[in-house]
Order: structure tokens, then sequence, then C-alpha cells
């Protein structure tokens, strides 16, 4: 698999673990694809922590409105039925329970369902935006993102970075495969038919339980 | 009592030392022209409140290249690479927040509250130095509120006694701005004649606005 490959693996698959009704928040950059593959028999509310549901596609050349964009500062649209509101209002839908998932990238995620993405001491410090809020509030938490960086594992016993929470995260989604965490550790429930779990194993710091029903990755 | 003021005259309550709210989430929904002028006019040594601090060549950002903070309170600093240099280097102070903290301490500032309580921050960085409370087996950090000697905000319709409807996404932070400083001062995109506005409409009341400037399309 090439790097975009590898990206629409991993966008594909989280697209499947929503269901009719769900209010989701997509994270910028491979988040955001989910988008391109959601089912169109379902209706997928999307949440836009600037400040909108029904966060639609984006905006065509020309249709660009200049109050329409998403958290990445993007042009997008707003699909009829959507709603505009401020950001206190915003995170009362994040923080309090109102978002069913939300899908986010990781430079770090550990065993006991730790996320690090918002720092990097002394390297980068981008700040954690509305991140922290998110992963503490959304019923689910999907981590998406490439399952090492250059080679070196980001799924790990212990994060080393600077969390963004604690023990909030549910779910990894790579290109190998689907990870849950669990109170015993990280379960591999599927697996990418180019990958072995000795291939993954080789690929991530943390144990590995692999399910008993292991299945190949719906894509 | 007249509220309409020209850019010039807004800019003169902002003075050195002072700490200001900028409405706007990556520039979307900030009053660009305020900002421009308070660029133009140089005060220093502000401390800034806003979601992010943009773009180098865009909203609040500008004022960050031209060094007129001492003080960054703000959720994200990622697209505007001055400010991460300042921070490295120590020139100006930055204070991360999680964004629905930033909002909900702008709202207690405005709303007379002596603080938040959220599980936003348990077991990171951000709890460093913050009050926590165990309420019903669940951690909270206090977050304390804050408020502004100015609010520089923007809104699309503005009528002469300062309600203000806002459009889209440009909403964000400028009505809970609008209630945390002791001044507010509203770019408007478009000025409407009293009565032009539907009550039902209005979603900043005029008794927050000080003064009102811009308004010509």
């Amino acid at each position: 698999m090439d790097k975009n490959e590898v990206k629409i693996v991993i966008a594909k698959r989280v697209s499947k673990e929503f269901k009719d009704g769900d209010v989701v928040n997509l994270g910028i950059g491979l988040p955001t694809m989910v988008a391109n593959y959601l089912s169109p028999d379902i209706d997928v509310i999307l949440q836009s922590e600037n400040g909108f549901v029904g966060l639609g596609p984006a905006a065509e050349a020309g249709q660009e409105k200049k109050y329409i964009v998403n958290a990445g500062g993007q042009p997008v649209t707003i699909k009829s039925g959507g709603a505009f509101f401020d950001s206190a209002m915003s995170f009362t839908i994040i923080r309090g329970g109102h978002v069913d998932a939300t899908v986010l990238g990781a430079l770090q995620v550990d065993q006991e369902g730790n996320l690090a993405n918002w720092k990097i001491p002394g390297k980068m410090v981008p700040g954690m935006g509305g991140a922290m809020d998110l992963v503490v509030g959304a019923k689910k938490v999907i981590v998406a993102m490439e399952h090492t960086a250059k080679g070196a594992p980001k799924i790990l016993k212990k994060c080393s970075l600077p969390l963004t929470a604690v023990q909030q995260v549910d779910l990894i989604i790579t290109e190998m495969g689907v990870m849950e965490i669990t109170p015993q550790g990280i379960v591999l429930k599927e697996i990418h038919p180019e990958f072995t779990v000795d291939d993954i194993k080789a690929a991530t710091e943390a144990d590995i339980i692999v399910a008993e029903d292991l299945k190949p990755m719906e894509i | 009592m007249n509220k309409i003021v020209s850019i010039e005259e807004a800019v003169t309550h902002i003075r050195d030392g002072m700490t200001v709210m900028v409405g706007g989430f990556l520039g979307c929904g900030s009053p660009h022209k305020l900002i421009d002028a308070l660029v133009e006019k140089g005060v220093k040594d502000l401390t800034l409140i806003c979601n992010d601090t943009a773009f180098p060549d865009a909203g609040v950002g500008k004022m960050v290249v031209n060094k007129q903070f001492k003080k960054i309170i703000t959720s994200h600093i990622g697209t505007n690479p001055e400010t991460g240099r300042q921070m490295n280097e120590k020139e100006t102070e930055v204070n991360l927040v999680p964004q629905g903290s930033l909002a909900e301490k702008i709202r207690a500032g405005g709303a007379g509250l002596g603080g938040i309580l959220t599980p936003t921050g348990v077991g990171t960085e951000v709890e460093e130095g913050k009050e926590k409370m165990v309420l019903d087996g669940k951690t909270y950090l206090l977050e304390l509120p804050l408020k502004a000697d100015v609010a520089l905000i923007f809104g699309h319709k503005v009528d002469t006694k300062g309600n203000i409807l806002y459009q889209g996404a440009e909403r964000n932070f400028n009505p809970l701005m609008a209630t945390a400083a002791d001044i507010v001062i509203v770019e408007a995109e478009q000025t409407v004649a009293v009565g032009e506005l539907d009550p039902n409409e209005v979603m900043t009341p005029g008794i927050f606005v000080n003064y009102i400037v811009g308004g010509d399309k």
C-alpha cells in the first residue's frame, strides 16, 4: 500500500463504525476523509467544533462562503437541516456527551487507552484546540492513524508524550487492523489481509491480544 | 445614546497593557478592520484572549507578528508559526487552554460565576496548578473565569442599539466575549436601523455593546 492507499483503507474502515442518526466529529486531516466513504443509506450528522452540525462536503470552487468553514478553516458547506451555534453550545454538545463518536489522529496511544496528540515538547506545540474536550466528552473515541510513524511504533505500552486524555480511547483503526481497548489490554479484532498477526505484533510496542474470532478487516 | 464611532475613535479605547478578547476562529468571524487599525496604532504589551492565533497574515495573527502581545491565552497556535517561535524564545507567554474550557471560562466571566468544573484536562498538563474536585466519584478541574478590559467582536447585522445577528460559523466566541469585557466594540458587516432586526433573531442583546464600527458594505 502506498501512503494514499493506507489513508483510504483507514478512512473506509472508520466509516463503517456509524449508524443512522449518529452525531460524529471528524478531526482535521485523515479523519476528515471518512466523510467521503459514509454509506448513503444512513444519515450521519457531522459536528464541526467551530460551531455547527450538518457539515457537508468541501465548497465547490466559486461557491465558497467566508462564514462557512470547518475547524481547519477550509470552505465547506452546511446541509439543509443543519444548525449554527456559538462555541459554548458547540462544547456543550461535545463535552456533554451528545457526540456519539469522535475520530482523531494520534502521535501515540497506549494499551490503557491514553492518547497523546497535542504536543511534542521542544519541537511542536500546536495546542490542544478542541481535542481534550472531544476525547473526554464523546461516547466513543476512535483513533484513526497509520500504524507506525515511519516504522516506529505509535501504539505503546505507555505514552511518553504529554497526554491529551487519560483512558478515553475505545478503538484504534490503522491500515493493519482494528484494535479495541479493553480492561485486559489491546484486542486485535480485525486484520487487513495484506498483513499477518506477527506483522502487527512487530509494528506494535503494546501487547496484542488476538481475538478468538479474528476477522478480515471490513473495507 | 449614539454607539456608532469611527474605527480611529474606537481604537483609542485600547491602550498598552490591557487585556483584550478578540472573537473569531482561524479568522472566521474576527473583526478584521479593528485588527488592522490596532496593527497600525501599534498598541503593545497586551494580553490576548482568543480561540487561536490565526495565521501570520490574517486575523489576530497579524498582531502576533507585530509583537503586540506580552501574553496569549488561547487553545491553538499551530497555524501561526510566529506564535510558537515567540513562545519558544520566551518573548511571549502562551497559556494553552482546551477550547471548551476557554469558552466556559469566558462565559463564566460574563455570567458572574466564580468558575466552572470540567472533566477536560484531568490527568494532563492542563491540570497543573489547578484545584481538583471529586463529585459523585468523578474528577473535575476548577477553571476560573476570564474577563477583559475590551472585547473586539464581529457581527453580520448590527442595529444602532448594538443588537447583533451573527452569520454562519462566524458566531463562535463572539457572543461569549460580548458579555465578559468592560468595553465591547463590535465591528459590523452591515449596520441597520433599529427595528430592522426581529428581536427573535437577536443573538447578542445590544445592552452588552458600547461601540459599533464599520457597517459600510
